[in-house]
């Protein structure tokens, strides 16, 4: 009991201090004159056209406090935060919500009615908003709703269902895109190496083999920084 | 305030005359800058995006993580995806284009130095003899007025140049070449060579323009990030601008870059030669005129033939070398179609390594189909895709939906999702058929008298349509990739598509291959260039773009683009010398 209480209280500074990040906006005429941000922290290879769509969505405001304090209880509850590598909170799901849902406005009639709707529930249930109830009575009302037809398009189902397939989808691709989310994963790579084919014990475990005139023909990485010459035919002698 | 009014109204003349001017940056403008800097000439590069270098930390996106944007690498800005190295998609600000009524076309342009080399595949195929009789070989379409060997030369001196994994297989239409040894396999790779044994489909070594070996002391080498869609900050992937104009400017070339300046036409004398060319400077929107003594249009196909259709005068009242009427005709993309499954062998897996290998595929099957055995002619290759790379936005968004292949519930929440997603991470193999259609005069590109884009030049409107030959192409792809799926104990992610969806066939433009639209041959009635990409009709106007193509080829074009613009380049420095242009 406690412990959840603590995990609610962690949670409910997050979406606060996500919104305090929000606050700090100044009105729009005023940011579309400020110069694209080149010398921005999170610089990240954009256009200026697109550094500008950037502040645009960044200035404006999709949920309010109590909104994002339900996403983040509600990710939590889709995707509970483990060790070591946390979980929703951790990898700013809540935050990551409110970006995509300006970034494809599609969502948000989706996203703010699922959110109204989960409300409603709890309150005629339960007599609490969802944030507030239990994890047991969230539980319960996420049981309703998140198994959907697989046999149906998702747009013919009930809107709850899919408020709540949008959810999750985003809790856990937040997640999984986060660093946290990609330490748990275990995704080695998106760094310099040099690839010299499957370990063998992996090999071994889904029983592959490579077949020797085919490794012939392979780069030999030891060779890699000696410049190629080729023999007329196209051999390569180094 | 009146006063820079007027001025803004009349055109810029520049004083200077370059030997050449190239419009275009990509593959065949890079190409013919390096080649004709490098004979001394002096030239001016008009490119209609800004200028772009891979290795600029500003504009970089290799190497960055999914968390580094707020939308985790969404494709909300870039078609392929927020990391993806193409300033500009299928849409472009500001440029827009229109179908005839009932027709589709896709038209992608990337607005920048160096084009749509910066994100491509760098799939780098030969065309083979047989690519260039298409007529001789099946009836269909036209043969080209060159062959293989013609082009020979230039793919060897090309593969040294730049630089192409691969092997040398001894295949006829598949020729061998100079190449650097190809990357090992990957898992899902292993994985498709034995299913593809199985219905005795051919597979080798993937062809690719990458350095898995040094070629020289100014590129890097390959370090495996599998990220050449990002375009290589060592430059170890080919771009046209790391590869080629750069080197170029850097040998000492007189290489003058006009950036952000679209071109709106090719203007001439009174005898109906080409003078140079008028662009509109995007920042000022104001409209420049350079001169030359020769013109060489590399702006894309379609783009091309836009400025050809668009540079009318009472030498050319039908545009320029369009005396024949066949610019912008015979435009055709490759086919494509596409499938996926999800294979239990690759379920469960140990993510202790890293294999992100290079961009794209190390492996992959040419046609190996027999024609007379089937009813569509041309072939298609088989790429291939799959693997445990990088996670970004829409990860994981769906992520136990393959548990309704194996008889479990989908949906739910909790702990388990995280089992679910590492179950399945890896465990999906796809496909893509990368084939030939059919050059027919009735698919075409014309100027659309009723738009203009941004900067005032009228747009291209397009009629295409599929026929009945490349739809039963894509059939027999679709029929290969259930079989492989089988062959690899897979199950199908998707329902195969029937016939009511063209078997999947991807809308025209859509595989990004588009060419033919100024095509070459002996005939000045059918054709719009000489075999040597010189205009019929003006003598100083050359195209190295894939205009000039008679017909694709079950490849890609990129390679064939670069031999074709050295070929036509040797040419001009020929001409020129002996005074002929």
């Amino acid at each position: 009991m406690d412990r959840r209480k603590s995990i609610q209280t962690i949670i409910l500074g997050a979406g606060a201090s996500a919104l305090a990040f929000h606050g700090c906006k100044t009105d729009s005429t005023e940011v579309s004159q400020e110069i694209p941000a080149t010398e921005a922290t999170n610089y990240f290879g954009r256009t200026p056209a697109e550094l500008e769509r950037l502040e645009k969505l960044n200035a404006e405001q999709l949920f309010n406090a109590h909104e994002m304090e339900t996403i983040a209880v509600l990710s939590t509850v889709i995707l509970p935060p483990k060790e070591p590598h946390g979980g929703p909170i951790e990898a700013d799901v809540p935050n990551f919500i409110e970006f995509m849902g300006k970034d494809i406005p599609e969502m948000q009639n989706t996203l703010l009615g699922g959110l109204m709707w989960l409300d409603h529930k709890s309150n005629t249930e339960f007599g609490v908003e969802f944030k507030a109830a239990t994890l047991a009575q969230q539980q319960q009302i996420c049981d309703e709703i998140c198994w959907h037809d697989t046999e149906l398009d998702l747009e013919k189902q009930p809107l709850e269902i899919q408020f709540f397939f949008l959810m999750r989808g985003l809790t856990v691709t937040g997640y999984y895109t986060s660093k946290v989310g990609i330490a748990d994963l275990g995704y080695k790579g998106n760094m310099p190496n040099v690839w010299d084919g499957v370990p063998q014990e992996v090999l071994d475990q889904h029983g592959m083999a490579y077949d020797p005139e085919w490794i012939a023909k392979c780069v030999d990485q030891s060779k890699r920084n000696v410049i190629a010459e080729w023999d007329e035919h196209g051999n390569l002698l180094t | 305030m009146e006063t820079s009014n007027i001025v803004i109204m009349q055109i810029k003349e520049s004083t200077e005359i370059y030997d050449v001017i190239i419009v275009g940056s990509g593959a065949g403008g890079g190409m013919a800058t390096k080649q004709l800097a490098d004979a001394g000439l002096n030239i001016a590069v008009v490119e209609a995006g800004p200028f772009f270098d891979p290795a600029d930390p500003k504009t970089m996106t290799q190497l960055k993580w999914p968390y580094d944007s707020p939308r985790r690498g969404a494709n909300t800005d870039r078609a392929f995806g927020e990391w993806d190295m193409s300033y500009g998609d299928w849409e472009v600000d500001g440029e827009p284009y229109t179908h005839a009524e009932g027709t589709t076309f896709k038209w992608w342009r990337s607005r920048m130095l160096g084009g749509r080399t910066n994100h491509w595949g760098r799939i780098s195929l030969r065309f083979g003899p047989k690519d260039f009789k298409g007529k001789t070989r099946d009836g269909y379409g036209e043969d080209w007025p060159i062959g293989y060997d013609d082009v020979k030369p230039y793919y060897d001196k090309l593969d040294k140049l730049i630089g192409v994994f691969g092997t040398n297989e001894g295949l006829e239409n598949d020729p061998d070449g100079f190449f650097l040894p190809p990357p090992k396999p990957r898992l899902h790779e292993l994985f498709y060579i034995e299913g593809a044994k199985k219905s005795g489909i051919p597979v080798i070594p993937g062809r690719l323009s990458m350095l898995t070996k040094r070629i020289n002391n100014d590129r890097g080498i390959c370090f495996y990030c599998g990220q050449c869609s990002r375009s290589c900050s060592v430059y170890a992937d080919f771009s046209a601008g790391s590869c080629l104009i750069f080197p170029a400017q850097k040998s000492g070339g007189k290489v003058k870059i006009y950036v952000n300046s679209m071109v709106r036409e090719v203007t001439v004398d009174e005898e109906g030669r080409a003078t140079g060319v008028s662009y509109i400077n995007k920042e000022d929107r104001k409209e420049y005129k350079l001169k030359a003594k020769v013109v060489v249009l590399a702006a894309s196909a379609c783009s091309s033939a836009r400025i050809l259709l668009n540079s009318k005068s009472k030498q050319h009242p039908n545009g320029l070398g369009n005396s024949s009427d066949v610019v912008g005709k015979y435009l055709h993309d490759s086919t494509g179609s596409s499938a996926s499954g999800v294979i239990p062998g690759l379920m469960n897996r140990k993510v202790s390594y890293n294999e992100d290998g290079t961009g794209g595929m190390h492996v992959y099957s040419p046609w190996w189909g027999d024609n007379s055995k089937l009813d569509f002619p041309r072939g298609y290759h088989i790429e291939v895709w799959g693997g445990m790379g990088q996670p970004n936005y829409g990860f994981g968004f769906d992520a136990n939906g393959f548990n309704k292949f194996f008889g479990l519930k989908v949906g739910g929440y909790g702990d388990s999702l995280r089992d679910d997603v590492k179950k399945y991470y890896g465990s999906v193999i796809g496909f893509g058929g990368r084939g030939e259609g059919i050059a027919r005069k009735e698919n075409y590109c014309e100027i659309d008298p009723t738009t203009v884009d941004d900067y005032g030049i009228p747009v291209l409107k397009f009629n295409y349509k599929w026929s009945d030959l490349e739809i039963k192409q894509a059939k027999h792809m679709q029929d290969t990739f259930e079989e492989l799926i089988h062959n690899m104990g897979g199950i199908p992610l998707s329902d195969k598509p029937g016939k009511e969806q063209n078997y999947g066939l991807n809308a025209p433009g859509e595989i990004i291959h588009e060419v033919g639209t100024t095509r070459m041959g002996n005939d000045p009635k059918t054709s719009v260039t000489n075999k040597f990409q010189q205009l019929h009709d003006v003598d100083n106007v050359f195209i190295v773009d894939a205009g000039p193509f008679v017909s694709q080829a079950d490849k890609n074009c990129t390679w064939t683009i670069m031999a074709l613009s050295w070929r036509a380049s040797d040419y001009i420095i020929e001409q020129l010398k002996q005074q002929n242009i």
